[in-house]
């Protein structure tokens, strides 16, 4: 600090004096600031850390969806091997007992009681039900089954009449607004539509995908945006993300949302139809908007050439890098990594400005890269966790510049401190952390058994950070998450049990052997994901002979190592037979993992 | 025999040199978005102070000068940052400011020993003297440390609040 000595200066007393004290007040000044701006980036590199394990466990698990995916592909392409004794299981699966039936037999199946005090929609829509919508959601009502499959039968109509690519024009007094990513989270979309007008001709949106599962209300703005699609079906644009499936849903909540609000399970199974992809380019000549897309009808057994379902999969879940070229996405398992090279030449190619895509959780809402010339914008806010992003939107017309607009809901009336919010979302990322621990336990600590030849118990941070990126197959800082995770001692070596101390699974039964234990645990949401599809009247219950068949094709699929007897045992033991069936949801909600210092027993992390 | 220790000495400065290497690549990776190696000069400083040192903005501004390009571009490369700040962590630069340093600190600011600051205090000391606050860094900083009761920052607790915090 260069701060000038003034008693040098051989000023006089009083002055002298003055000067000293304004001196010291200087470098006290000085002191506190400096000692907290290192406070400060100490925080926001702890959010960073934090939002970097949550998108990490999360392209992991994405990696697991598609596993799931190629899973069931291997089960198809398998059918005829299957050996006789399963037949049943496989037509259960892949026998679509879904009939295309006629609209009038579905909806002749339900009646609207007098006692429904919920919105009630008037077709042909108007805008007068936008708002009906919209003000009966803010009450938490909940629209009544019968308008759900109205609005869906009508989507499907219009939607299957529509081409792959949208063309539409903007102009400096009609710019049109693009959202990223909502995952249910009705908020932010009221939100938007409060500081940016409600969908008109004059206020044309696109809305990229992504609209569910995650958040708790995918049903409430799947509603809003089919029914504004249906009063404006020139103005208001839906692209398909990469949740617009129903596997993905499975995973995800979005089912578990429709079976939670809407007990009428068998009648809700016509699977949502859509077009248009996330994707969406400006035309240079400036006024045209394009989405690209694949048509299909969903229908798990209409199935897409192997060759189409790997054009959906690259457009809907690959994402922009600095490197150059065109590499496997990794991190998701699906999808490719593209450079500024690759946009470049598509860009040129068709003679388009820029892309505008969704899919990445971003900090701040929305990040530009590729030189300007891909933008991605993401409108789910606090998508982690409470205070872990911003949400923002777009607003661009030909010849401007885009605008953006950033937002963050907030439950509390006055926002907390920085620190406190930094606090809640690391200690949420390290407990999901310590969750994955668990779940690889056995083959974590052969690893590091692995590395610790004198059988120390001890390893060097990095040997340690080598086992844990290997095993767990997370790009995470592991040297500034190590002091989260485990003791270190005075020389700077890790005990690698300490990792394991505070957290643990339970178990179901006692005589089980752990490794089975923390097998099902790692594998919960796919299993469940599993027996729902094989569960099709979705009572809860598949039979025994069912439960193990599945396993035992699973455990093949995954090279899961663990004795049939085992689980045959494990399931025996628990005794969640009912009458030859298995209630399968039980059965994995035994699974769950107890950490030490909770005052709640069960985990937060909940199954899809 | 001299030669052994020599080597024994270089070998630890090696791996401490490794070690250093990976913790910095860490740190600059989490801020790398597009991961090409670099990062927004805007947040060098962040990076720096997260890897534990607390340069001065002064100070901040010549390192960034010494890993910035020769024609700057708003971006810092990996390659040209590893080694200036692995210099940095050799030789322990810009180690933090103690706790009892930091409290004295406050005390010179509280000349009659009331044991707090008045907000309108701290704003005139943060935002004039020093190298000073921008409105963000002090409406952030006043967010955490002022009791909204007596609004003032009673600055021995809210110094403890934040070292614990940190630990």
């Amino acid at each position: 600090m260069n701060t000038p000595n003034l008693e040098d200066m051989g000023c006089g007393t009083s002055s002298a004096t003055k000067d000293k004290k304004s001196e010291k007040a200087l470098k006290a000044a000085l002191v506190i600031q400096n000692w907290y701006r290192g406070y400060s980036a100490r925080l926001k590199t702890r959010q960073r850390y934090a939002l970097t394990i949550f998108q990490s466990i999360e392209y992991a698990d994405e990696q697991g969806q598609l596993q799931l995916s190629n899973f069931f592909s291997f089960m198809l392409e398998n059918y005829t091997n299957v050996p006789e004794k399963e037949p049943g299981l496989v037509t259960r699966l892949f026998g679509s007992s879904i009939q295309d039936k006629d609209r009038q037999d579905y909806l002749g199946l339900i009646e609207i009681p007098d006692s429904y005090c919920g919105p009630r929609l008037q077709f042909p829509l108007t805008f007068t039900d936008i708002d009906l919508l919209i003000e009966a959601f803010k009450q938490q009502q909940i629209l009544h089954a019968y308008y759900v499959l109205e609005v869906l039968f009508e989507t499907k109509k219009v939607l299957q009449q529509m081409p792959n690519f949208t063309h539409t024009n903007t102009s400096p007094s009609k710019e049109i607004t693009i959202c990223g990513d909502l995952h249910g989270k009705l908020d932010d979309l009221f939100l938007i539509f409060y500081k940016n007008g409600l969908p008109s001709v004059t206020n044309p949106y696109v809305f990229n995908g992504d609209f569910v599962d995650r958040g708790k209300n995918s049903m409430e703005i799947l509603m809003i945006l089919f029914v504004s699609f249906l009063v404006y079906p020139n103005d208001l644009h839906l692209n398909r993300g990469n949740h617009e499936d129903f596997m993905m849903n499975m995973r995800y909540g979005f089912t578990k949302e429709i079976l939670h609000k809407y007990k009428m399970r068998s009648v809700l199974m016509p699977p949502i139809p859509m077009d248009g992809d996330r994707a969406e380019k400006k035309n240079k000549l400036g006024t045209a908007t394009v989405a690209l897309g694949i048509r299909t009808s969903g229908s798990f057994s209409e199935q897409l050439t192997k060759q189409e379902w790997e054009q959906v999969i690259d457009i809907l879940w690959s994402d922009p890098r600095g490197k150059r070229g065109c590499y496997p996405n990794t991190n998701r398992g699906g999808g490719c990594y593209f450079g500024p090279d690759i946009t470049s030449k598509i860009l040129n190619k068709y003679q388009l400005k820029m892309l505008v895509r969704s899919h990445e959780c971003k900090p701040e809402g929305y990040e530009i890269c590729h030189d300007g010339k891909v933008i991605t914008v993401f409108s789910a806010s606090n998508y982690y966790e409470e205070g872990s992003n911003r949400g923002a939107y777009i607003r661009m017309s030909s010849g401007t510049t885009p605008r953006f607009f950033q937002y963050q809901i907030t439950k509390a009336t006055c926002f907390r401190p920085l620190y406190q919010r930094v606090n809640a979302i690391e200690s949420s990322a390290i407990r999901m952390l310590k969750e994955r621990m668990i779940s690889r336990k056995t083959d974590l600590i052969r690893a590091f058994q692995l590395q610790d030849r004198n059988k120390s118990g001890k390893l060097s941070m990095g040997q340690w950070a080598f086992s844990m990126e290997n095993v767990l197959g997370l790009n995470l800082p592991w040297r500034s998450l190590s002091s989260h995770l485990v003791t270190t001692d005075k020389d700077g070596n890790i005990d690698y049990m300490s990792g394991f101390q505070d957290v643990h699974i339970q178990k179901p039964v006692k005589e089980v052997q752990s490794s089975l234990i923390e097998t099902v645990y790692r594998y919960r949401s796919d299993l469940q994901i599993i027996f729902n599809i094989i569960d099709s009247d979705h009572s809860g219950l598949i039979s025994m002979e069912e439960f193990r068949s599945m396993w035992r094709l699973f455990k093949s699929h995954y090279s899961v190592h663990i004795d049939d007897s085992q689980f045959d045992e494990l399931a025996e033991r628990m005794d969640l037979n009912k009458d030859g069936s298995i209630d399968f949801n039980e059965f994995l909600k035994a699974f769950y993992v107890v950490h030490k210092f909770d005052q709640l027993n069960k985990s937060d992390t909940k199954l899809a | 025999n001299l030669n052994l220790l020599e080597d024994g000495k270089e070998r630890k400065e090696e791996v401490a040199v490794a070690e250093f290497h990976k913790k910095i690549k860490e740190a600059f990776e989490v801020f790398d978005h597009e991961s090409n190696n670099t990062v927004d000069v805007r947040e060098v400083g962040t990076i720096i102070r997260s890897l534990g040192c607390c340069p001065s903005e002064g100070e901040l501004h010549d390192l960034i000068a010494e890993v910035e390009e020769e024609e700057p571009t708003g971006y810092i490369r990996f390659e040209k940052f590893l080694p200036v700040m692995t210099e940095v962590l050799l030789e322990r630069r810009y180690r933090p400011i103690p706790e009892d340093i930091l409290l004295r600190a406050f005390e010179v600011l509280d000349p009659a020993k009331r044991g707090f600051l008045s907000k309108d205090e701290l704003i005139k000391y943060m935002t004039e003297e020093g190298e000073p606050f921008s409105q963000e860094e002090m409406e952030e900083m006043l967010s955490a440390a002022i009791d909204p009761e007596s609004n003032s920052i009673h600055y021995k607790d809210y110094i403890t609040m934040m070292v614990i915090d940190e630990n």
